[in-house]
């Protein structure tokens, strides 16, 4: 029995947002911290908060932390020793295992992310922009009323239109694949899988392999929290439709090459289903739009090329122990949006996104060191993700055809990582128990 | 065709290669870093680990009959050890002073840290455990802790300091391609006569 009273609604739904702010946070003191926190806390609202249906519920507020932050907040070191190492030495000392290099390096990263004074975030998603306001302002108020919390950096967030489903700034379809955790009301759709063990993202739980083991002490901090991974990811939109003009004569072939890269056409209607043309009703239709798999349907990828974003970071049937690698993925894209027609106007834009896991090191870890950016996955010999994998312009892309391949050499980069950092998302209890340590420093 | 692209390196097969290592199994260059550490290089005869460990005292009989268990589980299913990319397992006894010890050769097509979870994963499962439990020191809640499992085999990993490959880089994969190939050919030739 989950208990949903207890974990940030983040972690288990989808909120109707828009929009909306990220705030990142530094504690200049460990009173100053907690202050903040105990009135915070009562802002963040629990997955059953959320689930109960209301029109009015148009703010919305999850709290995380660094390690730095927890111990920043007084954790004492007993405790801290306790979360797993990668969570302790935090994404920036684990960049060159990401792929984090060349321009991605957190050297380069904005907004005080790479900084170990980066303590905590707090993200306000908010259905309109007027919500947005009015969540900054109050959570504004509320800082300059608390001594010693510094606001490293913000970043607004806006949704890329048309509004008609949730896509990024290169026109992809997104979330149409997330897995559905055994214990709510969630249904999955055909081609999904069964709901996965709520240990997978919630700890306390039991996970694919059995009862939960390892977890963070003491028991009222761990229970109902989970690791989140930020990204903060740079589109070139310009570089990305210049790219598609060279390698595809009329706007049908640029369309291929793009769902090519993905693995769906930008409409989120699989290759596999439709692999010569865009079908926009079978993208809509959830009962079929995740409803396929690789090893029988396209085990050679003439329809998914075997590097392709979408089967790299979910190959489905075509890797074993798949349930103990996935995620969960929220987010929201950032910048304004360049129309179709424009020419890149330089300004910054992208996907800034959360994956939320039990374990960074098994699941996001993995699927960023493994799937994205090993060069040989699939035996491709000399590719990386060609969406989010570290390209420096020497790597490949290959699309398999009849009679032979199509080979693209010199594949640009399409995103930049501008920063990143790994919290730990208390449940609602723990957030009170950070809020009320013993022991101020 | 007589090269393989590997890592992003050009490498030909027709070439014999060998590779001295330094001490600690690390190549001058810079070392790749993996999720669990220092990832150890790809050689000319792919990548491999050697596990040397006491075993625990009158376990021998132990470590034959578990040879016995894997040779049945891959007839029966023979992609079981699929996942760990392997080429060859190679496993010995010995004494040193009275003392017996265990030592683990697999060649790999893989570093050892990328699949080593599914690989805990999949003894853990199926039944098959590990020999390594019959090892002095080895963590006894290794299969919810892959990371003390994973601590435990670079602890006990001796790198090697020279290696050779006929043909060198080729993965297991690639042989399987090329064999297939040779295969189709013949009965292609068959089907002609």
């Amino acid at each position: 029995m989950l208990e949903l009273d207890d974990i940030q609604h983040i972690l288990l739904m989808r909120v109707p947002a828009l929009t909306g702010r990220y705030e990142f946070l530094s504690f200049r003191s460990t009173a100053g911290g907690r202050v903040w926190l105990s009135a915070i806390s009562e802002k963040v609202q629990s997955a059953a908060d959320v689930r109960a249906p209301d029109e009015k519920q148009k703010r919305w507020v999850t709290v995380a932390f660094t390690w730095n932050g927890l111990r920043a907040l007084g954790v004492d070191e007993a405790s801290l020793a306790t979360f797993p190492e990668e969570f302790r030495q935090g994404m920036v000392a684990r960049a060159e295992m990401l792929g984090d290099t060349g321009p991605n390096h957190p050297d380069n990263w904005v907004g005080g992310l790479a900084s170990p004074s980066l303590h905590a975030i707090v993200i306000l998603f908010a259905a309109d922009e007027a919500a947005r306001e009015q969540s900054v302002m109050e959570h504004k108020k509320f800082i300059a009323q608390c001594k010693d919390i510094e606001v490293l950096s913000s970043l607004d967030l806006q949704a890329v239109p048309p509004f008609i489903y949730a896509h990024d700034h290169f026109g992809y379809r997104d979330r149409l694949s997330q897995p559905v955790i055994e214990g709510t009301d969630e249904v999955p759709t055909p081609g999904s899988g069964p709901p996965l063990k709520p240990g997978e993202f919630i700890l306390g739980y039991p996970d694919e392999f059995g009862p939960p083991a390892n977890l963070p002490q003491p028991e009222i901090l761990s229970r109902n929290g989970s690791f989140m991974a930020y990204r903060r990811l740079q589109e070139h939109v310009g570089k990305f439709r210049d790219f598609l003009r060279q390698h595809g004569q009329t706007p049908e072939e640029q369309e291929l090459i793009a769902a090519k890269l993905m693995g769906r056409w930008r409409s989120g209607a699989p290759l596999v289903l439709s692999p010569d043309k865009d079908d926009p009703q079978l993208a809509a239709d959830p009962q079929r739009n995740n409803n396929f798999n690789y090893k029988e349907m396209d085990p050679q990828g003439y329809a998914v090329p075997l590097g392709s974003h979408a089967r790299r970071m979910n190959p489905r049937d075509t890797a074993v122990n798949m349930n103990r690698r996935r995620m969960i993925r929220r987010g929201a894209t950032y910048g304004p949006y360049l129309p179709e027609d424009a020419a890149e106007d330089g300004a910054e834009r992208g996907i800034a996104a959360f994956v939320i896991c039990a374990s960074l090191i098994r699941q996001f870890e993995f699927a960023q060191n493994v799937w994205a950016n090993d060069r040989n996955f699939h035996e491709l010999g000399n590719e990386r993700d060609p969406v989010i994998g570290n390209q420096d312009g020497t790597l490949e892309f290959k699309i398999p055809k009849r009679p032979i391949r199509k080979k693209i050499t010199g594949l640009p980069a399409f995103t930049t990582v501008r920063g990143g950092a790994y919290f730990f998302l208390p449940g609602i209890k723990a957030l009170r128990y950070l809020a009320t340590l013993d022991g101020a420093r | 065709m007589s090269s393989t692209t590997s890592g992003g390196n050009k490498h030909d097969w027709t070439k014999p290669a060998a590779m001295a290592i330094p001490k600690g199994g690390e190549l001058k260059e810079k070392v790749e870093q993996g999720r669990y550490g220092p990832i150890f290089p790809k050689t000319p005869a792919c990548y491999g680990f050697s596990i040397i460990a006491k075993i625990i005292p009158g376990r021998e009989s132990v470590f034959y009959e578990y040879a016995k268990n894997i040779e049945k589980a891959v007839a029966a299913q023979p992609d079981i050890l699929a996942v760990l990319k392997l080429h060859y397992l190679r496993w010995n006894l010995f004494d040193i002073k009275g003392e017996t010890y265990f030592q683990y050769m697999g060649i790999f097509d893989t570093d050892f840290d990328k699949y080593t979870e599914d690989a805990v994963a999949i003894f853990a499962a199926s039944g098959l455990n590990t020999v390594f439990e019959n090892l002095e020191g080895f963590p006894k809640d290794w299969k919810t802790n892959a990371p003390a499992f994973i601590k435990f085999v670079r602890d006990h990993h001796r790198p090697s300091f020279l290696e050779y490959g006929e043909y060198p880089y080729v993965s297991a994969d690639e042989i399987k391609k090329a064999l297939k190939l040779k295969a189709a050919f013949s009965n292609m030739l068959d089907q002609m006569q």
